[in-house]
Order: structure tokens, then C-alpha cells, then sequence
């Protein structure tokens, strides 16, 4: 199934998306350091040299992310409130710009939310972004993921071509 | 004006297929009010109305000093507003598709009962 990608209201993001096995797999995938940092690198030329989670209600986390070309950092850091293994995890997450800068508030946390549930082998993921404001969503991507950038140019050439 | 109420002026700006197609015609090269008319059928003033929600939304500016007042694309605005959730399904499918083979090669190999200290 392609991702889902809703806004539920103006400051969440909602995205939906199925794999190809059983839950408790796809809750270690989101909650082991040594399997997060396998996958969870956002687009290419990125690598998550610091990944620490400690998974309870209280625990924290940090994730770094940091460019391989010029070796600029960002992250994201917070608190655990939920966690409901392996159904349910929530935590707040504040940004940290690092040297890469922001074009979101800093300060203001996002409340994240996963929810896991399985059916025939299969596990559907919501994960549920509640933003401070609808400022911060929006600029929620377009910070941190610089290359969103070359991204953006890259689909604008695309709507000129449907355009013309 | 705040970021989002930016964004939200220029969605509705660019959800018209003149706008849009004026918007790629500007991509090209500034162009005048007249120019901009020819291709689209229509007369300078239906024109000049989708010019000026173009300009409200601070898609395309105009030099009011020279002599034909062209009209060019301002390529910055339109960046920040290029689908922004179309970059959450970018990012977030990348991921997944990583995921994905992380969990198929998790489910190949039968799991180590090896304990890892972390």
C-alpha cells in the first residue's frame, strides 16, 4: 500500500502505511537503536550518528542526523508519555537546528503518536504528528531535510511541464 | 503574515490552470501583460485579474520601472510552497521503503537469542 499522507486538522500530519509483517517486528524497528538507525534517515546523504531512546513512560530520546557532505547536524530530541508496546507509543519532540538552522519555532514540541495494529500478518502504522501551531507543521519539513530544497525544484520543473 | 497564512494565499493562487500556466510561461523569461494574453485567449484585463492574485500571493512581481511593467516569477515563493505535504511523503517513504527491507531481512534469518547490551 503507498503511503497515506492526511491533514487531520491544521496543525497534524497523519501517515498511514502497511508492511509486510507482524507487529512486534515493526515495534523493535521503532524502538531498538540498533534497528532504528538502519532505517530511519530521511533522504539520502544523511546518516543518524546518535540514536538514544530509552522506551518507558519518562524515558528520553535523541536523535542526530548528520550530512555526509558537509557534515552539518540536526535533531530531534524528547520524553516518552506512552508507551504500549507493541501498540502504542507516543512522545514529545522538540527540534534541535543544530548548525543546519530553522525555519520552525524552536521550543515548541510536536506531540508524536504511533499506533501499531496487526492484521493477518499484516501491520498497519498511524503515526500522528501534532504540531504547536500551524506554522510549525508547515515548516516542520521544510527545515532539517535541506535537500527538501532540490526536492521542491525538482517537482516544480514537473508542474511546469503539466502546466505548459 | 504568518508562514501559513502565506502558504494558504498561494494554494488558492495556484489552484487555477491559467494561473498555473501563466506561472510556466514566466518561467521562461519575464513577460508582459500583452504577452502573457496571446496564448491564453483572453483579454488583458481577465488577464491582469489572474496577474494580480498571482502578485498578491507574491508569485510574480513587476518592474514598474520599465516601460512594459513585465511580469516575472518569483521562483522563492513558489519553492516554499511546492506541495509541502508532498516532502512529508518523500521523507516518510524513503524511510519505509528502508524498512521495509529491514523487516523482510529480519524475517529471513530466524532471531539470534543472543542478548546485545545497548
Amino acid at each position: 500500500m503507498p503511503i497515506e499522507v492526511t491533514q487531520p486538522s491544521d496543525r497534524e500530519v497523519r501517515v498511514v502505511r502497511t508492511f509486510k509483517a507482524p507487529r512486534q517486528l515493526v515495534w523493535d524497528a521503532h524502538t531498538k537503536p540498533e534497528l532504528v538507525t538502519k532505517w530511519m534517515l530521511g533522504p539520502p546523504g544523511w546518516d543518524m550518528p546518535v540514536c538514544d531512546m530509552d522506551v518507558r513512560v519518562g524515558g528520553k530520546y535523541r536523535w542526530t542526523w548528520k550530512s555526509k557532505e558537509d557534515g552539518k547536524q540536526f535533531g530531534f530530541f524528547g520524553t516518552f508519555t506512552e508507551v504500549n508496546a507493541p501498540a502504542k507509543l507516543v512522545h514529545d519532540e522538540y527540534y534541535d537546528p543544530g548548525d543546519v538552522g530553522s525555519s520552525m519555532p524552536v521550543g515548541d514540541p510536536a506531540i508524536v503518536s504511533l499506533e501499531l495494529a496487526e492484521q493477518n500478518g499484516v501491520t498497519t502504522l498511524v503515526c500522528t504528528m501534532k504540531f504547536a501551531s500551524k506554522e510549525a507543521r508547515d515548516g516542520a519539513v521544510a527545515t532539517g531535510m535541506t535537500n527538501g530544497m532540490e526536492m521542491g525544484y525538482a517537482r516544480l520543473d514537473d508542474m511546469f511541464k503539466q502546466a505548459a | 503574515m504568518q508562514s501559513s497564512d502565506r502558504l494558504d494565499l498561494t494554494f488558492s493562487a495556484l489552484a487555477d490552470p491559467t494561473r498555473r500556466a501563466i506561472l510556466a510561461r514566466l518561467a521562461t523569461g519575464e513577460a508582459s501583460v500583452q504577452e502573457l494574453a496571446e496564448p491564453f485567449d483572453m483579454s488583458q484585463p481577465a488577464i491582469s485579474k489572474h496577474l494580480k492574485v498571482l502578485e498578491r500571493a507574491g508569485l510574480i512581481s513587476v518592474d514598474i520601472d520599465a516601460q512594459r511593467r513585465p511580469r516575472r516569477l518569483e521562483p522563492k515563493r513558489l519553492e516554499e510552497a511546492v506541495d509541502w505535504i508532498e516532502r512529508y511523503r518523500e521523507i516518510f517513504e524513503q524511510n519505509y521503503q528502508r524498512l521495509d527491507a529491514l523487516l523482510e531481512e529480519l524475517q529471513a534469518k530466524p532471531p539470534k537469542k543472543k542478548r546485545k547490551k545497548s
